[in-house]
């Protein structure tokens, strides 16, 4: 904490702004997940916060360590590229396994199995 | 100054990432059905891992970071397992 | 060389991470190009089709288009749930006709897809060559087609094929 006390103003304020925005869009990701009605609708809310919301909270961590000097922004680097690579491999796989239940139940308003049409 | 904006701001973001994990443990709890929990479980573990990197930033050890790796790397293996349970009924075919 | 070294880029790549993870020293440098050289052996084991970029350029404006579409479609997905459920659009499935057919253009096609808010990649239909979506907010159907035959198809095709 002592040596954030000789940080620029105009440092810490970015870092704030960054981190408050990646915070906000992550809980305005969150709140679609519960207000959305179907699920195949909630399975956008939560990429919200993994690309913008994880971004923000990102580059606000990037910003201090580098302003600070207090170590390397390598591992802010390895998450943000792990994260984006597989959340749409999670949400894909999820989709599916959803589209599979739905159809072997006939819901209606779901796309039949492809040999069907 | 410059401390004092860094720790409210910090503790602001925190107070978000807590409150969307709210929302997430709600869809958890609530479901309906079993594919809107794993959605939720997966949601869940993007914002922990958003909190420990907060926490981290003022600490400035590398420590939280590793952690919120780890947790990244959990929520996608286990999630792609989840997927895969719901899908088949078992994990390894 | 080639049969020491299938995945160059992959190679390297694993080899980066380790570095940045561990921190660079002549004994992590080499234990990481063992475990890379080694990694990207048994990757060639696993898949004997390899993807081959042809165009670098064109990755770069990939990269742009998708960082822009990601900012605005957040923008879109995060005014519809402030809206909330009682909004006129309303969500649906749409199929897609697609020309890609490399499988590694898909696979980006893909995460592209379902990384941007507002759409979720549900089902690739081989036999059809067709690709069915969700979308969260419909409107003119024929938008949605246009934004992928005419923003990301040409791109990947370039780059893939």
């Amino acid at each position: 904490m002592n040596a954030t006390a000789d940080l620029p103003l105009w440092v810490a304020v970015l870092v704030a702004i960054f981190i408050i925005f990646g915070a906000a869009v992550t809980l305005l990701g969150a709140i679609g997940l519960v207000r959305m009605r179907t699920f195949y609708a909630r399975l956008h809310a939560p990429t919200l916060g993994t690309t913008l919301g994880t971004g923000g909270v990102l580059v606000a961590s990037m910003i201090l360590s580098s302003a600070l000097q207090s170590r390397l922004v390598l591992h802010e680097i390895a998450i943000a590229v792990f994260v984006t690579v597989t959340t749409p491999v999670t949400l894909m796989l999820l989709g599916r396994a959803a589209l599979y239940r739905d159809r072997i139940e006939k819901k209606p308003g779901i796309p039949p199995f492809e040999s069907e049409r | 100054m410059s401390t004092a904006i860094l720790s409210w701001s910090i503790s602001l973001a925190q107070l978000l990432l807590v409150a969307a994990m709210a929302c997430c443990l709600y869809r958890l709890v609530v479901g309906p059905r079993a594919q809107d929990r794993v959605l939720a479980l997966d949601a869940l573990y993007v914002c922990a891992m958003l909190l420990l990197l907060t926490i981290g930033m003022l600490s400035g050890g590398t420590l939280y970071f590793e952690a919120a790796l780890v947790i990244a790397l959990l929520g996608f293996v286990s999630t792609a397992a989840l997927a895969k349970f719901l899908m088949r009924g078992e994990v390894i075919e | 060389m080639t049969r020491w070294l299938p995945y160059p880029v992959l190679t390297a790549s694993l080899l980066v991470m380790w570095l940045l993870l561990n921190g660079v020293s002549a004994g992590h440098l080499l234990l990481g190009t063992v475990l890379a050289i080694g990694a990207a052996r048994t990757m060639a084991a696993l898949q004997p089709s390899k993807p081959r970029v042809r165009r670098w350029d064109s990755v770069v404006r990939l990269v742009a288009i998708v960082f822009v579409d990601l900012v605005r479609s957040n923008i879109a997905v995060g005014r519809i749930i402030i809206e909330g459920p009682d909004r006129p659009g309303q969500p649906g499935f749409l199929v897609v006709p697609l020309a890609l057919n490399d499988r590694t253009a898909l696979a980006v096609l893909a995460c592209i897809l379902t990384a941007t808010p507002g759409t979720a990649w549900l089902e690739y239909r081989s036999r059809r060559d067709t690709l069915l979506l969700h979308v969260l907010d419909l409107g003119e159907e024929q938008d949605w087609i246009d934004l992928i035959k005419k923003r990301y198809e040409p791109l990947l095709l370039e780059i893939f094929e």
